[in-house]
């Protein structure tokens, strides 16, 4: 394996049991029922660059997140961490390292602060946790340094997450997150909840750790935009899957897969010039997925092949894609 | 004549640390077949403004000022029963989450059904092949099949489509759409939109759009207006707004909006964040994040000053001799 993937993921399978419990299963006479959230997903990332996944929601992003931080015991698969197997060390030593090491900012900064916590408090967690740090006065510097590093003042360490607006708040997550000194940040809609304006202030800190810390994220959104203005590498996921890899420009310059055209049709634009095909139908419930290519009920170029047969991910140009309209030319 | 006239509108919450002034002297009006968006931050006031018309602000919130004309007629502070008549009959409103909007006990038919008898004098199987209608034209597919599903049957766009028709069910004149499409995914979201801009050239509704999304109002809006900190920073078409916006928050706004193959290592961004209600700089509320602010910003509010052509109006002091400042 190359010295430069940070984070390499194979065969990622997630599965959550949503059956009815065991006495309605026997009365009604059904089986049981598992949720596919993700099924079988292959990508790396490269240290010091942003990889996204894009898709919309119940496509299973953020459960990818959260399977590659660890807060998943996954069903199938491998993470591989640095070379490090995620899902097959057992020693305790081995895990703490890792987690030292990949850190992750959550979507609503209102949910993931605790607000009985002083800010110092919540930012000197890891610090403490992983011991990083000689005595009270270095834990205190070091907090001072990372309130700076993000853009606040480090009096605003002795004030409570509620006196804070949502922009600031996230940058109080991303400084927690920055506190164990990672490697690796897994980013889950880090904006999404903040308005326009602070959104611009977050995603520009972002690029700016970025090129002072040496970071990798992993990002995910579900917007377009943010995606592109932030990645190096995006993979768009649907029901699960992902469907296309791409570096940034390709996406948006040639998109192959029919759902990445069909996604960057239907994105409201601000030149209101966008000739609308609205998309037909919703994502299907991913507890009964479609057979085959699971996009085949909405795609335009779908035939017998796609509604029997499911499609690996192929190298096009640069790209990846997984579809049989493409690699049989038909598109 | 317009079908809505906002003039002055003014909204206070007294709390035990004083008043708060949520939304301050708001004038703006609808024309039938138009749709109007608003457009600011999160706590700008733009959902209070589409609650004070429909007469659902939540107390302690009140109307302290200005008038809300619907065709004319005076609705500021209609009483609940006589406002529940209005509402329904002439207003249809959408609001963002379609889960939470709908009762979850009963079946999508009889919701239509019961809202329909409520404000229209049919019978029963009148009032049902109306309900059926209704889910034709927002594009429910098998509406027969459908009338008797519950809520949680739907999934969230479709949701969404039954709370749109459950807002048309009298041929409302005003629609108040807020934020109708966050909770949904882009694509649906392009369907929604299509659906609102089909409603508004067909039957000549007059619809306010409020969102907190560019985007959205591009598409779907005929004029916008930009909310900040509970006042009307600028208003015009949704062309001249968007290209040329006058205000400087607009300005910074539509900056700070990354846009796919814009390629910047960093986006301009408005340095800090809004003011919190109860600590609002005196005159120009924009005016500590403003590079323009002079003296007079921090003293006087500005009015309304034509800016730019086709009626576009800012309120900014810059705009206040006609000409930008050098």
């Amino acid at each position: 394996m190359p010295d430069d993937i940070i984070l390499d993921v194979k065969g990622l399978k997630m599965y959550f049991d949503v059956s009815a419990p065991l006495i309605s299963r026997m009365i009604r006479r059904t089986s049981k029922q598992m949720l596919k959230a993700v099924d079988g997903l292959n990508f790396s990332i490269r240290r010091g660059e942003t990889f996204s996944l894009v898709g919309e929601s119940g496509c299973g992003k953020s459960t990818v997140a959260r399977a590659v931080a660890g807060l998943y015991t996954i069903t199938d698969g491998d993470i591989v961490v640095e070379g490090e197997n995620l899902s097959k060390i057992r020693d305790k030593t081995k895990i703490a390292a890792i987690s030292k090491r990949v850190q992750m900012i959550f979507q609503s900064p209102y949910a993931s602060l605790d607000p009985r916590w002083r800010v110092r408090d919540i930012i000197a967690e890891p610090i403490r946790a992983f011991h990083l740090a000689k005595d009270k006065a270095d834990e205190r510097q070091q907090v001072d340094t990372l309130l700076r590093q993000v853009g606040l003042s480090p009096s605003d360490g002795e004030k409570y997450p509620h006196e804070f607006s949502g922009g600031q708040r996230q940058r109080i997550s991303i400084a927690r997150a920055l506190s164990s000194r990672p490697e690796f940040l897994i980013c889950d809609e880090p904006t999404s909840a903040l308005d326009v304006s602070v959104q611009a202030q977050i995603l520009n800190l972002m690029t700016e750790l970025q090129d002072d810390l040496g970071l990798t994220y992993l990002f995910i959104s579900h917007d377009l935009a943010v995606i592109d203005h932030i990645s190096d590498w995006i993979g768009v996921m649907y029901l699960g899957r992902i469907c296309e890899i791409t570096p940034q420009p390709e996406l948006f310059k040639n998109p192959l897969h029919p759902y990445t055209r069909l996604l960057l049709a239907t994105i409201p634009d601000l030149s209101g010039e966008t000739t609308h095909v609205p998309l037909e139908g919703e994502v299907p419930n991913p507890i009964n997925p479609p057979t085959g290519c699971t996009f085949h009920p909405r795609c335009p170029y779908a035939n017998e092949r796609c509604k029997r047969e499911r499609p690996e991910l192929r190298r096009i140009g640069p790209s990846e894609v997984a579809c049989h309209a493409i690699e049989e030319g038909r598109i | 004549m317009a079908i809505l006239e906002i003039s002055n509108l003014c909204i206070e919450f007294p709390t035990r640390r004083g008043v708060l002034s949520a939304v301050e002297h708001l004038s703006l009006s609808i024309e039938a077949g138009e749709i109007l968006g608003i457009v600011g931050e999160s706590g700008a006031g733009k959902s209070l403004t589409g609650n004070a018309i429909v007469g659902l602000l939540e107390p302690p919130g009140h109307v302290t000022g200005g008038v809300i004309l619907l065709n004319g007629q005076d609705i500021t502070h209609l009483s609940d029963a006589e406002m529940r008549k209005v509402r329904g009959a002439q207003i249809g409103v959408i609001f963002q989450d379609p889960l939470t909007s709908l009762d979850p006990l009963y079946t999508i038919g009889q919701q239509l059904v019961q809202t329909i008898q409520t404000h229209m004098d049919l019978s029963r199987a009148d009032a049902k092949r109306r309900a059926i209608d209704l889910l034709v034209e927002v594009g429910i597919p098998a509406p027969e099949r459908r009338f008797d599903a519950y809520p949680h049957e739907f999934s969230g766009g479709m949701r969404q489509r039954v709370v749109i028709a459950l807002a048309l069910c009298c041929d409302p004149c005003l629609i108040i759409a807020d934020e109708p499409t966050t909770a949904l995914d882009v694509s649906v979201q392009a369907q929604i939109i299509a659906l609102l801009k089909r409603l508004a050239r067909e039957k000549g509704v007059a619809t306010m759009l409020v969102t907190h999304d560019m985007g959205v109002i591009a598409e779907a809006a005929d004029r916008v207006a930009v909310i900040y900190s509970g006042r009307l920073a600028e208003i015009g078409e949704v062309r001249s707004v968007i290209d040329t916006p006058k205000h400087p928050y607009t300005k910074g706004l539509m900056d700070s909006i990354p846009q796919i193959g814009q390629n910047l290592e960093l986006l301009p961004n408005i340095p800090g964040a809004m003011p919190r209600l109860d600590s609002r700089p005196d005159g120009c509320a924009f005016n500590p994040r403003c590079e323009k602010a002079k003296a007079v910003c921090r003293e006087k509010m500005s009015g309304l000053f034509t800016a730019g052509e086709k009626k576009q109006m800012a309120a900014c002091w810059v705009y206040a001799g006609g000409d930008e400042y050098a």
